[in-house]
């Protein structure tokens, strides 16, 4: 098993016909995904490399069976895109778009969640990537391998840098999941953790946070109290100065609150273990996994 | 961004939220002038992004001409806690009944806009937050509903505001929620926000923050400046499109992706280095933005010693690689770099940088190994 993405996953672009769109609509497909269609409204009735575009996602859906979506558009039309694929019905959206606008995550998310029918990963998002199985983002899946560390992060090149680290000792992934970097993200870390605890490929979860924000806070409690598999943490901004974005829109300390040494602190008190670099990171979990799969250490 | 007090003042004026009659100086001539024009006495204030303005001499009471020039003279060019003044607000000065507080908040926990009022205005809230937490009336409000007039009722019956005010401040609440919804705000905060004796209700002071990425919707924003504030390199860098953020240090940093930069810089931070930057040169960065990434980085003279490191995975190691070959070409730097370059075409990136021997770049093959080197070399420095 994996989560989220796997062979039965259908998936119609937003953007598609965009170069970007485009590039990483190919790249998901030679990997194995099944690209159905893609939208882009006056387009309609083109193809892209033989993917079918449609004008509107709900022709899209009636047409191909899309049941997942991932948006490509830029950040002015994203709210849009992302409101019209639930709408159409689509379970699961992946919006890889960096940019859009807060206020737009805040409806987008409250109208997602009201409705109850989709699941919304990203904005501002790499991803999601179960090797072997699918791929939907711009994960590079060449770093990563089929095995039983489930990793979900905020950042992208990052969870590469961990992924690989793993990867050169031996260890493979159930799903990779990218939950982004924005202040609203339509999935957070405990969303992902719940999904991962009742995955039977998964033994063991990373989870990379960064500053901003109590989603690493807020995922301690759920450790504690609804997680039975090993999880291991990542923060990443301890040198950041409070007051000043880093890259990522959702990666701010404001005043005293969303700190890298507090949300460290929160997930240790409640037994996650946090490393300080990646290497470490990796070396937790290899002390962790090789002692229960091998079972050879004392 | 961050508003200033007087740029604040200026939306909540354009929104029909009452604030006192004033007018922006950059001079001391400007400021009497202002002063003259709306008369006496009047408040002449500094204007910098940062709490203790008052009490660090920024803020004074102007009886006539002589003392509006005596003060303006004073507070321009001042330094508040790091800060120069450039810009002054000088407006009517009020007379005040009672000081009440209120805000309206982006609630990343609750992803909802959270409205705050609190008849305990005029001092720093996180501390009334936490000696009298029950004193501070607060409400979610559904982004698809809006605000409410019985939102303003229930937080003003809450929050204990006088009977006579709860019409006018309520209706202050809804105008704030308007303008933090329409303005692509992320912080609307009124502190104080007064009574007068006459029982107008209006805003003596606005912390405003908006959300960068929404700018492309409000131009005139977009233009606004913080005199005080603006830095060489980060101005140098926003103009070439580059996420830079200048830190206190001498060791340089160029990498790919936010959450990786971050941890560049705290792995640097645990060799025992000091970062001068965060940048990041953003996934796919072509071999362009890598050599205007080393302009902006060595534009800072406090730089030692450059780290890159870079994990491809969109970006490629040869696009790197020939940026930073060009950047040498060009700028001929005369520190130190470390090159750690991994993932896509690495191996290519790496081979190129070998082949073109450039002076004083050193190539490892890991992040911790690298961090450990560029420390070594700018301590050397």
């Amino acid at each position: 098993m994996s989560i989220l993405v796997d062979q039965g996953t259908r998936l119609c672009v937003s953007g598609i016909t965009g170069r970007e769109g485009t590039f990483h609509s190919l790249r998901n497909r030679d990997y194995g995904t099944q690209v159905v269609s893609g939208v882009t409204p006056g387009k309609g009735g083109q193809d892209v490399d033989g993917v079918p575009v449609f004008n509107t996602f709900h022709e899209a859906v009636a047409a191909t069976g899309a049941n997942t979506a991932m948006i490509f558009v830029p950040p002015r039309f994203a709210a849009d895109s992302i409101l019209e694929a639930e709408d159409a019905g689509i379970e699961l959206i992946v919006a890889i778009t960096e940019g859009i606008p807060a206020h737009d995550e805040l409806r987008v998310y409250t109208t997602i969640q009201k409705n109850g029918r989709a699941r919304l990963i990203g904005p501002n998002c790499p991803g999601i990537l179960s090797p072997g199985k699918a791929n939907v983002g711009i994960i590079p899946a060449a770093f990563f391998k089929e095995g039983n560390v489930g990793v979900v992060s905020r950042s992208g090149t990052l969870t590469y840098q961990i992924g690989n680290v793993l990867a050169q000792r031996g260890f493979g992934n159930s799903t990779i999941v990218g939950i982004g970097g924005d202040p609203v993200p339509g999935s957070d870390f405990i969303d992902i953790l719940a999904l991962f605890e009742a995955d039977s490929e998964t033994e063991l979860i990373v989870m990379c946070g960064e500053i901003g924000g109590d989603a690493e806070e807020r995922a301690a409690e759920f450790v504690a109290d609804r997680v039975t598999k090993p999880v291991v943490a990542y923060i990443a901004g301890f040198t950041a100065p409070p007051g000043k974005t880093m890259g990522h829109a959702g990666a701010i300390v404001s005043g005293s609150q969303g700190t890298a040494a507090a949300k460290a602190e929160a997930l240790e008190a409640k037994g996650v273990r946090v490393g300080r670099t990646p290497t470490q990171v990796a070396d937790v979990v290899a002390s962790l996994l090789g002692a229960e799969t091998a079972g050879t250490l004392p | 961004m961050d508003l200033l007090e007087y740029q604040g003042k200026q939306l909540f004026a354009r929104h029909g939220v009452p604030v006192p009659e004033g007018k922006p100086a950059q001079t001391v001539e400007q400021a009497v002038a202002a002063a003259n024009e709306i008369g006496y006495p009047c408040v002449i204030k500094a204007q910098v992004q940062i709490g203790g303005r008052g009490k660090a001499g920024g803020i004074k009471i102007a009886q006539d001409e002589s003392e509006a020039r005596a003060h303006a003279e004073a507070i321009l060019g001042m330094d508040i806690r790091g800060l120069t003044v450039r810009e002054l607000w000088v407006e009517g000065a009020s007379d005040i009944d009672a000081e009440y507080y209120a805000s309206v908040i982006f609630d990343r926990s609750a992803k909802a806009p959270l409205v705050m009022l609190s008849t305990k205005g005029g001092m720093d809230i996180e501390q009334v937050a936490d000696e009298d937490p029950e004193s501070i009336a607060r409400l979610h409000v559904d982004p698809l509903v809006g605000f409410q007039a019985f939102h303003g009722r229930r937080l003003c019956f809450e929050a204990g505001v006088a009977d006579d005010v709860v019409r006018g401040v309520g209706a202050m609440l809804a105008k704030l929620y308007d303008l933090f919804v329409a303005e692509d705000a992320t912080l609307v905060e009124v502190n104080p926000l007064i009574v007068t004796p006459g029982r107008e209700v209006k805003a003596l002071d606005a912390k405003v923050t908006l959300d960068d990425n929404a700018l492309f919707r409000h131009p005139d924003s977009a233009e606004l400046r913080d005199l005080s504030k603006e830095d060489p390199q980060e101005r140098m860098a926003k103009e070439r499109g580059l996420i830079y953020v200048k830190l206190d240090g001498d060791v340089g940093i160029l990498g790919n992706g936010a959450g990786l930069v971050m941890s560049t810089l705290d792995v640097v931070a645990q060799a025992g280095g000091q970062p001068a930057n965060f940048l990041d040169a953003g996934g796919g960065a072509k071999a362009e933005a890598i050599t205007s990434a080393v302009e902006v980085i060595l534009s800072n003279p406090k730089v030692k010693a450059v780290l890159f490191n870079i994990f491809g995975g969109i970006t490629r190691g040869e696009e790197v690689a020939r940026g930073l070959i060009e950047a040498f070409d060009q700028i001929k730097p005369q520190v130190p770099f470390v090159v750690r370059l991994d993932g896509t075409n690495s191996e290519e990136g790496r081979r190129m940088l070998q082949e073109a021997n450039l002076p004083n770049v050193v190539s490892e093959t890991t992040m911790d190994g690298a961090a450990q080197k560029v420390v070594e070399l700018a301590k050397a420095a």
